[in-house]
C-alpha cells in the first residue's frame, strides 16, 4: 500500500514536470546550515525566530500555503506572485531543502501558552475597543482596517500587543493615507489603493471607492507612516490588552 | 458632445457597491451596468446601451487592458457595478477595476489543492453580486463569499469532493437572498446536482439532484445503477424569471459520455432544461432535449426568456439552441415544446416529434469502429452565450458546422478517473466551419448567417446600438444585428473562449471581451 501511494506520489510529481524531491534533510547540520540562511534570507521579514513581522509568522504547526513540503520548496524557489515574497534565486537546491527544514522545524517548537481570557478578550474587541467598526472577522465588520479573521496565524502576540499600543509603528506594507482636493469638488480621504502616473483610487472609511484622474485633482496630501487607527495606550488596562491580545491570537482559519 | 461628457464625471468618481436583489430584478432601470451573468435574469445578454452603434463601431478601439499572470483559458464573464468590474482569473483568482481607469483595486487568491480532477483546465466563468458581496465556485468545488470592496474572504463552504471528480467553474445566480449554482464534473461519473444557499452565512438550504435516487420518479430512466454515476453535471448559470419565480438551468451529458449500453434508458434528467422554485429547489417542470445522450451533448447553456408569436398568440418562451443540433422554442410555464428545428447540419434524428423529442435515426450511435456523426462533440453551439435582441426580435448563435468520428469503448467507474466509454475523431472528408446564424424566436428559422473560415467557441452579446458582437479565434467583431454585415473587427493575438459584455463608467459606453490571457476594453474617443 505505503509502495503504491509513493509511486502515485511520485508520477504526479513527475507528471507536473517537478522532479520526487520533497524529502527534507533533517540532520542536526542541516537545520543548523538552515537557520543559518533563514537568518540571511528570510529574517528581515519573517523575524529572526520566524515569529513574523512584515511577513507571516511561520512559528506554526500548517503553514496555509505550503501544506506540504513539495509546495514550501516551490514558494522559497519562486516566490508568491501578488506578494512581497520574493524566490530565492542565488539559494542551490541543497540550501534551499536546508531552509524549507528549518522553517519546518519552527512549526515542531511548542509555543509558549498565551496568556489571557480569550472570551473576555472577544467582548472587548466588540465593546470598549470598538474594533470591528474598522476591522473585520470572518465577513462581519468594518472595511477601514485590515481583516483579522486569520491574524493569530500571521501575527505574534507581541506584535499585537505593539500594534495596539502603538499603532503608527506597525502600519502595513503600502498602506497610505491620502486626501485629495478634486477641481471645484469636495475633498476626499481615504486609504489609497492604487495609483500610477495618470490616476488614484481611494476607498474611505465606509468602504465607498474612488477614481480620479489626476489632471482632474488640485491637489494631494500624503500622509506617511500615519495609521487611523487610534492608539489604546491607557484607554485599555494592561489586563483588558492581555485579553484582547488572547482574542485575537485565538483567530484562525476555520477549517 | 463634451459638454455632455463632462456632465458625468463627477457623480461617477464616488460608488458604494451594494446591488440588492430588486436591482437585479429592475436590470433594465440601469443599462449601464451589468449585474448578473447575462446581464440581467433573462438569459439574453442584451445590453440596452447604445451609444456605440452601427453608425460608430468602425471607430470602435482598445481603451484599456488588463493581463493575468497566470495561463489557462480566460472564460470570465465580468460584472460592472458602481464603478468596478469584477472578474474571475485562472487558475482561482478574483479581482476588483476601477471600470473608468483599468487599475485593480484588491485581488483574492485561493491555494488550489495539486490533485484537482478536470477535464477542461482551471476555468472560471464568473461571479454573482448580491449586496455587496461576490460568490463564485472554486475549481475544487467550494462556494466562495467575498466582500466586495475589499476582496475579504467572508464564507467558505464545499459543496461537494472535488477528489469524486467535482469542480466549480460556471458562475453562482442570485436569486432574493438566495446563491444558486451548479457544478461541473460530468466526464468523471458523479451524481449531479444544483445548489441553493443563504446568501448571508453560507449554509445550504436545498439541493436539487439532477438524477433521481431509487424510488423517486424518473429513476427507473437508468438501468440497475448507473444513476448513481450518471453525471448530469450544471456547469453554466441559468437564468430566473421573476413573474414566475422559476429558475431554469441546463444540465449535461449522461456519464459514460459515448457508452450508452451500462446506462439503458432515458437517462434523466440528463440534457434536460430543469424549472425549479428557487425557494425550495422544488422541480416544477423539465424538458428532456436528448433522452439517452451517446454524444456527450451536454445541455448547459444558458437558456434565454423571450416572447414570441405563434398562430397570433404571444407565448410566454424559454428558448435555447442545443448543442445536439436542434433550436427548441418551450412553453416557459408548463415545459410544453412549441417549435423546433435543426439549426446546423445535424443526421442523427428524423427531427423532432409533436412532444419535441428526437426521432432517432437507427444505428447513428457509436460504434468500436467508429460512425460519422453531425454534429460533432462540440455540437452546434455549446456553453458559450447565445443572445437575443429584443429590438431586432432575433436569437443570435455562434454555431459549428462540423462532424465527428465518434466510437465506443469500455468505461469503467474509480472514482475520481475519467468515465468516457469511448471518444471522437475528426472527419477529414469536409472541412469545417462556422457562421454567426440570425433565428426567428418563434420558429428557428434562418434570418442570415455570417460565415467563418472555421467554428470557434466563444460567445455573443447583442445591444441597443444595433450590434451583436461575438468572437472567431483571434478576432472580435461586430456584426449589422439587422441583416449580419461585418462592421468592424479587431485582432486580439489570442484565443478567444469567452462572452462579452458591456457598461458605462463616466458617461462612456465599454465593450469587454476576455482574450488569449488579457481582458480586453473597447470605446470611442
Amino acid at each position: 500500500m505505503k509502495l503504491a501511494l509513493s509511486l502515485i506520489v511520485s508520477s504526479i510529481a513527475l507528471a507536473s514536470g517537478m522532479e520526487p524531491k520533497a524529502k527534507l534533510p533533517n540532520s542536526r547540520a542541516d537545520l543548523l546550515r538552515g537557520e543559518k540562511l533563514f537568518q540571511v534570507h528570510c529574517s528581515l521579514c519573517h523575524g529572526p525566530k520566524g515569529e513574523g513581522a512584515r511577513g507571516p509568522m511561520l512559528t506554526r504547526v500548517k503553514l496555509t500555503r505550503a501544506p506540504d513540503d513539495a509546495a514550501l520548496l516551490k514558494i522559497l524557489e519562486d516566490g508568491i506572485r501578488g506578494t512581497e515574497m520574493p524566490g530565492a534565486n542565488a539559494l542551490s537546491d541543497r540550501e534551499l531543502r536546508q531552509t524549507a527544514a528549518y522553517v519546518r522545524s519552527l512549526g515542531k517548537v511548542a509555543l509558549k501558552p498565551v496568556p489571557g481570557d480569550v472570551r473576555r478578550g472577544a467582548e472587548i474587541y466588540l465593546g470598549k475597543g470598538g474594533c470591528a467598526a474598522c476591522h473585520s472577522v470572518r465577513g462581519e465588520g468594518g472595511v477601514a482596517g485590515p481583516d483579522l479573521s486569520s491574524i493569530g496565524e500571521s501575527r505574534s502576540s507581541a506584535f499585537l500587543r505593539e500594534s495596539i499600543v502603538n499603532p503608527g509603528a506597525a502600519v502595513p506594507e503600502g498602506f497610505l493615507l491620502v486626501t485629495v482636493v478634486p477641481n471645484g469638488g469636495p475633498r476626499v480621504t481615504g486609504m489609497r489603493v492604487n495609483e500610477d502616473s495618470f490616476s488614484i483610487q481611494l476607498r474611505d472609511a465606509a468602504g465607498r471607492s474612488y477614481s480620479f484622474w489626476k489632471k482632474d485633482l488640485a491637489q494631494i496630501e500624503k500622509e506617511r507612516g500615519k495609521s487611523p487607527m487610534p492608539s489604546y495606550q491607557g484607554q485599555l488596562a494592561d489586563a483588558e490588552l492581555t485579553d484582547l491580545v488572547a482574542y485575537l491570537v485565538s483567530l484562525k482559519e476555520s477549517k | 458632445m463634451r459638454t455632455w461628457v463632462w456632465l458625468f464625471v463627477p457623480a461617477a468618481m464616488l460608488a458604494q457597491v451594494n446591488v440588492p436583489y430588486e436591482r437585479i430584478r429592475d436590470a433594465n432601470q440601469e443599462p449601464g451596468s451589468w449585474l448578473t451573468y447575462s446581464r440581467d435574469y433573462s438569459g439574453r445578454r442584451y445590453s440596452p446601451l447604445d451609444q456605440i452603434n452601427a453608425g460608430n463601431v468602425s471607430r470602435l478601439h482598445l481603451a484599456w487592458m488588463r493581463q493575468v499572470d497566470e495561463t489557462d483559458t480566460f472564460e470570465t464573464s465580468p460584472i460592472a457595478v458602481d464603478g468596478t468590474l469584477f472578474i474571475t482569473e485562472p487558475p482561482n483568482i478574483v479581482e476588483a477595476l476601477d471600470a473608468a481607469t483599468g487599475r485593480p483595486l484588491w485581488r483574492y487568491r485561493k491555494e488550489l489543492p495539486n490533485d484537482l480532477r478536470l477535464c477542461c483546465g482551471k476555468v472560471n466563468r464568473g461571479l454573482a453580486i448580491l449586496g455587496n458581496t461576490l460568490y463564485y465556485a472554486s475549481t475544487d468545488a467550494h462556494l466562495i463569499a467575498l466582500d466586495a470592496r475589499t476582496g475579504v474572504l467572508r464564507w467558505d463552504v464545499t459543496m461537494a469532493d472535488y477528489k469524486n471528480g467535482y469542480s466549480g467553474t460556471g458562475a453562482p445566480l442570485a436569486v432574493k437572498d438566495k446563491i444558486i449554482t451548479g457544478m461541473a464534473g460530468g466526464e468523471f461519473g458523479v451524481r449531479g446536482f444544483i445548489d441553493g444557499y443563504d446568501a448571508k452565512t453560507g449554509k445550504r438550504i436545498w439541493r436539487f439532484n439532477t438524477i433521481p435516487a431509487k424510488g423517486e420518479p424518473g429513476n427507473e430512466t437508468w438501468e440497475g445503477e448507473s444513476w448513481k454515476t450518471g453525471s448530469a453535471t450544471a456547469w453554466v448559470t441559468g437564468a430566473y424569471d421573476p413573474e414566475s419565480n422559476t429558475v431554469y438551468w441546463g444540465t449535461g451529458n449522461p456519464g459514460p459520455d459515448w457508452n450508452g449500453d451500462v446506462r439503458k434508458g432515458d437517462n434523466l434528467y440528463s440534457d434536460s432544461l430543469i424549472a425549479l422554485d428557487p425557494d425550495t429547489g422544488a422541480k416544477k417542470w423539465h424538458f428532456q432535449y436528448t433522452p439517452h445522450d451517446v454524444n456527450d451533448w451536454d445541455s448547459t447553456q444558458t437558456p434565454i426568456l423571450a416572447e414570441g408569436t405563434v398562430a397570433g398568440e404571444v407565448r410566454k418562451m424559454v428558448v435555447l439552441a442545443n448543442r445536439n443540433g436542434f433550436y427548441y422554442a418551450l412553453d416557459r410555464l408548463t415545459g410544453k415544446f412549441i417549435a423546433g428545428r435543426p439549426y446546423v447540419k445535424q443526421t442523427w434524428a428524423n427531427g423532432l416529434d409533436e412532444s419535441g423529442r428526437p426521432m432517432r435515426v437507427p444505428d447513428a450511435e457509436p460504434t468500436v469502429e467508429g460512425k460519422l456523426i453531425w454534429p460533432s462533440l462540440g455540437g452546434g453551439s455549446n456553453w458559450y452565450s447565445s443572445t437575443y435582441s429584443p429590438k431586432t426580435d432575433l436569437y443570435y448563435v455562434n454555431v459549428k458546422e462540423e462532424a465527428g468520428i465518434y466510437h465506443k469503448g469500455d468505461a469503467e467507474y474509480r472514482a475520481g478517473a475519467f468515465f468516457n466509454g469511448g471518444g471522437q475523431r475528426s472527419y477529414k472528408g469536409e472541412d469545417p466551419y462556422g457562421a454567426v446564424r440570425a433565428l426567428e424566436v418563434a420558429t428557428g428559422r434562418l434570418r442570415w448567417e455570417y460565415k467563418f473560415h472555421r467554428p470557434s467557441h466563444a460567445g455573443l452579446m447583442t445591444t441597443s446600438g444595433g450590434l451583436v458582437f461575438g468572437s472567431n479565434l483571434s478576432s472580435f467583431f461586430a456584426l449589422d444585428a439587422q441583416n449580419g454585415n461585418l462592421l468592424w473587427r479587431f485582432e486580439t493575438g489570442g484565443g478567444i473562449d469567452a462572452n462579452p459584455i458591456s457598461y458605462m463608467s463616466q458617461g462612456k459606453q465599454y465593450i469587454v471581451i476576455p482574450a488569449g490571457h488579457a481582458l480586453l476594453v473597447f470605446g470611442l474617443d
